[in-house]
Protein backbone atom coordinates (compact mmCIF):
# COMPACT_ATOMS: atom_id res chain seq x y z
CA UNK A 1 0.00 0.00 0.00
CA UNK A 2 2.80 2.37 0.80
CA UNK A 3 5.68 0.87 -1.05
CA UNK A 4 8.10 2.61 -3.34
CA UNK A 5 8.75 0.19 -6.06
CA UNK A 6 5.87 -1.45 -7.76
CA UNK A 7 7.63 -0.86 -11.05
CA UNK A 8 11.19 -1.96 -10.55
CA UNK A 9 13.34 -3.67 -7.94
CA UNK A 10 14.99 -1.54 -5.24
CA UNK A 11 18.73 -1.19 -5.90
CA UNK A 12 20.80 -1.58 -2.76
CA UNK A 13 24.53 -0.97 -2.48
CA UNK A 14 26.20 -2.78 0.40
CA UNK A 15 29.66 -1.52 1.36
CA UNK A 16 31.06 -4.27 3.55
CA UNK A 17 34.36 -6.13 3.76
CA UNK A 18 33.31 -9.00 6.00
CA UNK A 19 32.25 -12.02 3.86
CA UNK A 20 30.02 -13.48 6.58
CA UNK A 21 28.13 -10.21 6.98
CA UNK A 22 27.71 -9.97 3.21
CA UNK A 23 26.28 -13.46 3.12
CA UNK A 24 23.86 -12.82 5.96
CA UNK A 25 22.67 -9.56 4.44
CA UNK A 26 22.12 -11.30 1.12
CA UNK A 27 20.11 -14.06 2.82
CA UNK A 28 17.97 -11.58 4.71
CA UNK A 29 17.28 -9.67 1.49
CA UNK A 30 16.28 -12.79 -0.40
CA UNK A 31 13.48 -13.34 2.08
CA UNK A 32 12.23 -9.77 1.76
CA UNK A 33 8.90 -9.36 0.06
CA UNK A 34 10.09 -6.45 -2.04
CA UNK A 35 12.02 -7.19 -5.20
CA UNK A 36 15.56 -5.96 -4.77
CA UNK A 37 19.01 -6.04 -6.36
CA UNK A 38 21.98 -6.20 -4.04
CA UNK A 39 25.35 -4.94 -5.25
CA UNK A 40 28.36 -5.37 -3.01
CA UNK A 41 31.67 -3.49 -2.84
CA UNK A 42 34.28 -4.32 -0.25
CA UNK A 43 36.15 -1.09 0.40
CA UNK A 44 35.65 2.66 0.46
CA UNK A 45 37.47 3.40 -2.79
CA UNK A 46 35.36 0.83 -4.65
CA UNK A 47 32.26 2.41 -3.13
CA UNK A 48 33.18 5.84 -4.49
CA UNK A 49 34.08 4.38 -7.91
CA UNK A 50 30.76 2.55 -8.01
CA UNK A 51 28.77 5.66 -7.12
CA UNK A 52 30.69 7.87 -9.53
CA UNK A 53 30.48 5.18 -12.25
CA UNK A 54 34.21 5.06 -12.74
CA UNK A 55 36.13 2.33 -14.59
CA UNK A 56 34.40 -1.03 -14.43
CA UNK A 57 31.38 0.59 -12.78
CA UNK A 58 30.52 2.73 -15.81
CA UNK A 59 27.21 0.92 -16.15
CA UNK A 60 26.39 0.69 -12.46
CA UNK A 61 22.92 1.91 -11.50
CA UNK A 62 22.58 4.63 -8.90
CA UNK A 63 21.43 2.83 -5.75
CA UNK A 64 18.18 3.68 -4.02
CA UNK A 65 19.80 3.11 -0.65
CA UNK A 66 23.29 2.41 0.72
CA UNK A 67 24.22 0.13 3.62
CA UNK A 68 27.61 1.34 4.80
CA UNK A 69 30.05 -0.27 7.22
CA UNK A 70 32.36 2.15 9.06
CA UNK A 71 35.60 0.21 9.33
CA UNK A 72 36.63 -0.47 5.77
CA UNK A 73 39.90 -1.01 3.93
CA UNK A 74 41.48 1.71 1.75
CA UNK A 75 38.94 4.42 2.49
CA UNK A 76 37.15 4.53 5.78
CA UNK A 77 33.33 4.48 5.95
CA UNK A 78 33.33 7.84 7.73
CA UNK A 79 35.17 9.41 4.79
CA UNK A 80 32.80 7.77 2.31
CA UNK A 81 29.83 9.12 4.27
CA UNK A 82 31.27 12.64 4.44
CA UNK A 83 32.02 12.69 0.70
CA UNK A 84 28.60 11.40 -0.28
CA UNK A 85 26.69 13.81 1.95
CA UNK A 86 28.58 16.77 0.49
CA UNK A 87 28.01 15.67 -3.11
CA UNK A 88 24.98 17.41 -4.55
CA UNK A 89 24.23 14.52 -6.92
CA UNK A 90 24.55 11.78 -4.33
CA UNK A 91 23.62 13.29 -0.96
CA UNK A 92 19.96 12.43 -1.23
CA UNK A 93 20.60 8.69 -1.28
CA UNK A 94 19.74 7.37 2.19
CA UNK A 95 22.73 5.87 3.98
CA UNK A 96 22.16 3.30 6.70
CA UNK A 97 25.27 2.82 8.81
CA UNK A 98 25.56 -0.88 9.61
CA UNK A 99 28.56 -1.48 11.80
CA UNK A 100 29.99 -3.45 14.70
CA UNK A 101 31.01 -0.24 16.42
CA UNK A 102 29.03 0.79 19.47
CA UNK A 103 31.29 3.74 20.24
CA UNK A 104 29.27 6.81 21.21
CA UNK A 105 31.71 8.92 19.26
CA UNK A 106 30.98 7.00 16.05
CA UNK A 107 27.23 7.34 16.56
CA UNK A 108 27.37 11.07 17.17
CA UNK A 109 29.90 11.74 14.42
CA UNK A 110 27.98 9.84 11.75
CA UNK A 111 24.72 11.64 12.57
CA UNK A 112 26.60 14.92 12.34
CA UNK A 113 27.81 13.84 8.91
CA UNK A 114 24.13 13.30 7.99
CA UNK A 115 23.95 9.53 8.07
CA UNK A 116 20.26 8.69 7.77
CA UNK A 117 20.42 6.17 10.59
CA UNK A 118 22.93 4.20 12.63
CA UNK A 119 22.56 0.52 13.36
CA UNK A 120 24.84 -1.76 15.33
CA UNK A 121 25.22 -5.26 13.92
CA UNK A 122 24.34 -7.84 16.54
CA UNK A 123 26.98 -10.53 16.99
CA UNK A 124 24.34 -13.25 17.22
CA UNK A 125 23.41 -14.75 13.85
CA UNK A 126 19.62 -14.78 14.31
CA UNK A 127 19.63 -11.30 15.77
CA UNK A 128 21.67 -10.08 12.82
CA UNK A 129 19.10 -11.46 10.36
CA UNK A 130 16.29 -9.92 12.35
CA UNK A 131 17.93 -6.50 12.36
CA UNK A 132 18.68 -6.58 8.63
CA UNK A 133 15.09 -7.59 7.98
CA UNK A 134 13.80 -4.71 10.10
CA UNK A 135 16.04 -2.30 8.20
CA UNK A 136 14.68 -3.58 4.92
CA UNK A 137 11.07 -3.55 6.02
CA UNK A 138 11.38 -0.01 7.23
CA UNK A 139 13.34 1.47 4.32
CA UNK A 140 11.76 -0.53 1.53
CA UNK A 141 8.12 -0.52 2.55
CA UNK A 142 7.40 2.33 4.99
CA UNK A 143 9.76 5.05 3.81
CA UNK A 144 9.41 6.95 0.56
CA UNK A 145 12.83 6.73 -1.04
CA UNK A 146 13.95 9.59 -3.28
CA UNK A 147 12.64 9.11 -6.81
CA UNK A 148 15.06 8.95 -9.75
CA UNK B 1 19.46 -3.32 21.09
CA UNK B 2 17.58 -0.47 22.61
CA UNK B 3 18.96 2.86 23.65
CA UNK B 4 16.89 3.89 26.60
CA UNK B 5 16.48 1.56 29.49
CA UNK B 6 16.94 4.41 31.94
CA UNK B 7 14.58 7.16 30.89
CA UNK B 8 11.65 7.69 28.54
CA UNK B 9 12.29 8.55 24.91
CA UNK B 10 11.49 12.20 24.25
CA UNK B 11 9.64 12.75 20.99
CA UNK B 12 8.82 16.11 19.47
CA UNK B 13 5.86 16.03 17.10
CA UNK B 14 5.48 19.12 14.90
CA UNK B 15 1.96 18.83 13.53
CA UNK B 16 -0.95 21.21 13.12
CA UNK B 17 -3.67 18.69 12.37
CA UNK B 18 -5.43 17.70 15.65
CA UNK B 19 -6.62 14.39 14.19
CA UNK B 20 -3.07 13.36 13.29
CA UNK B 21 -1.81 14.47 16.71
CA UNK B 22 -4.43 12.31 18.37
CA UNK B 23 -3.67 9.24 16.28
CA UNK B 24 0.07 9.60 16.86
CA UNK B 25 -0.53 9.91 20.59
CA UNK B 26 -2.69 6.77 20.59
CA UNK B 27 -0.13 4.76 18.68
CA UNK B 28 2.60 5.88 21.09
CA UNK B 29 0.56 5.03 24.20
CA UNK B 30 0.42 1.43 23.15
CA UNK B 31 4.12 1.31 22.54
CA UNK B 32 6.26 -1.03 24.62
CA UNK B 33 8.93 1.52 25.49
CA UNK B 34 8.35 4.44 27.83
CA UNK B 35 8.10 7.65 25.85
CA UNK B 36 7.02 11.24 26.23
CA UNK B 37 5.34 13.02 23.38
CA UNK B 38 5.69 16.79 23.09
CA UNK B 39 3.52 18.48 20.50
CA UNK B 40 3.87 21.87 18.85
CA UNK B 41 1.50 23.14 16.18
CA UNK B 42 3.67 25.32 13.99
CA UNK B 43 7.22 25.79 12.75
CA UNK B 44 8.03 28.80 14.92
CA UNK B 45 7.06 26.90 18.05
CA UNK B 46 9.19 23.97 16.89
CA UNK B 47 12.28 26.15 16.64
CA UNK B 48 11.47 27.81 20.00
CA UNK B 49 11.09 24.35 21.60
CA UNK B 50 14.43 23.19 20.21
CA UNK B 51 16.20 26.35 21.34
CA UNK B 52 14.42 26.22 24.72
CA UNK B 53 13.29 29.78 24.34
CA UNK B 54 10.47 31.45 26.25
CA UNK B 55 7.81 29.02 27.42
CA UNK B 56 10.03 26.07 26.40
CA UNK B 57 12.93 26.87 28.75
CA UNK B 58 12.47 23.67 30.75
CA UNK B 59 11.69 21.33 27.87
CA UNK B 60 14.03 18.43 27.18
CA UNK B 61 16.02 18.00 24.02
CA UNK B 62 14.08 15.49 21.89
CA UNK B 63 15.60 12.16 20.86
CA UNK B 64 13.63 12.13 17.62
CA UNK B 65 11.57 14.75 15.76
CA UNK B 66 8.46 13.88 13.74
CA UNK B 67 7.99 16.80 11.35
CA UNK B 68 5.09 17.66 9.09
CA UNK B 69 5.95 19.73 6.00
CA UNK B 70 2.97 22.00 5.59
CA UNK B 71 2.80 24.02 8.78
CA UNK B 72 1.58 27.47 9.79
CA UNK B 73 3.97 30.37 10.39
CA UNK B 74 7.18 28.59 9.51
CA UNK B 75 7.13 25.84 6.95
CA UNK B 76 8.42 22.34 7.77
CA UNK B 77 11.06 22.64 5.03
CA UNK B 78 12.48 25.73 6.70
CA UNK B 79 12.41 24.04 10.10
CA UNK B 80 14.26 21.05 8.62
CA UNK B 81 16.89 23.25 6.97
CA UNK B 82 17.49 25.16 10.22
CA UNK B 83 17.85 22.01 12.30
CA UNK B 84 20.25 20.37 9.86
CA UNK B 85 22.46 23.46 9.62
CA UNK B 86 22.67 23.89 13.39
CA UNK B 87 25.71 22.14 14.89
CA UNK B 88 23.91 21.60 18.18
CA UNK B 89 20.73 20.16 16.67
CA UNK B 90 21.63 18.46 13.40
CA UNK B 91 22.38 15.09 15.00
CA UNK B 92 18.74 14.67 16.11
CA UNK B 93 16.99 12.35 13.64
CA UNK B 94 14.16 14.08 11.77
CA UNK B 95 11.41 11.86 10.37
CA UNK B 96 9.29 13.72 7.81
CA UNK B 97 5.66 12.63 8.28
CA UNK B 98 3.45 14.34 5.76
CA UNK B 99 0.47 14.03 3.44
CA UNK B 100 2.58 15.19 0.54
CA UNK B 101 3.55 12.61 -2.06
CA UNK B 102 5.15 15.17 -4.34
CA UNK B 103 8.46 14.05 -5.78
CA UNK B 104 9.78 17.55 -5.26
CA UNK B 105 9.02 17.41 -1.54
CA UNK B 106 10.67 14.01 -1.21
CA UNK B 107 13.82 15.16 -3.03
CA UNK B 108 14.05 18.51 -1.26
CA UNK B 109 13.66 16.86 2.13
CA UNK B 110 16.45 14.33 1.48
CA UNK B 111 18.65 17.09 0.05
CA UNK B 112 18.11 19.03 3.27
CA UNK B 113 19.22 15.90 5.17
CA UNK B 114 15.92 14.64 6.48
CA UNK B 115 16.68 11.24 8.00
CA UNK B 116 13.69 9.67 6.29
CA UNK B 117 10.50 10.64 4.50
CA UNK B 118 7.17 8.98 5.22
CA UNK B 119 3.79 9.65 3.68
CA UNK B 120 0.86 9.53 6.09
CA UNK B 121 -1.73 7.00 4.98
CA UNK B 122 -5.30 8.30 4.90
CA UNK B 123 -6.66 5.12 6.42
CA UNK B 124 -6.63 5.27 10.24
CA UNK B 125 -5.50 1.68 10.84
CA UNK B 126 -2.70 2.16 8.31
CA UNK B 127 -1.73 5.44 9.92
CA UNK B 128 -1.38 3.78 13.32
CA UNK B 129 0.58 0.92 11.75
CA UNK B 130 2.99 3.35 10.15
CA UNK B 131 3.53 5.30 13.39
CA UNK B 132 4.15 2.04 15.26
CA UNK B 133 6.64 0.91 12.64
CA UNK B 134 8.46 4.23 12.95
CA UNK B 135 8.65 3.70 16.70
CA UNK B 136 9.86 0.13 16.43
CA UNK B 137 12.53 1.08 13.97
CA UNK B 138 13.85 4.27 15.56
CA UNK B 139 13.58 3.20 19.20
CA UNK B 140 14.53 -0.45 19.18
CA UNK B 141 16.60 -1.05 16.04
CA UNK B 142 18.45 2.22 15.48
CA UNK B 143 21.13 3.59 17.78
CA UNK B 144 20.19 7.17 18.52
CA UNK B 145 22.83 9.76 19.33
CA UNK B 146 23.58 10.01 23.02
CA UNK B 147 22.79 13.37 24.53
Amino acid sequence: MIDNSMLRPVDILLVEDNPADIRLTREALKENKMANNLSVVVDGIEAMNYLRKKGKYAKATKPDIIFLDLNLPKKDGREVLAELKQDKDLKRIPIVILTSSQAEEDILKTYNLHANCYITKPVDFDQFLKVVQSVEDFWLTIVKLPPD
Amino acid sequence: MNNYSQRPIEILLVEDNPGDVRLTREALKEYKMANKLHVVGDGEQAIAFLHKSGAYANKPRPDVILLDLNLPKKDGREVLAEIKEDDLLKQIPVVILTMSQLEEDILTSYDLHANCYITKPLDIAQFIHVVKTIEDFWFSIVKLPVK
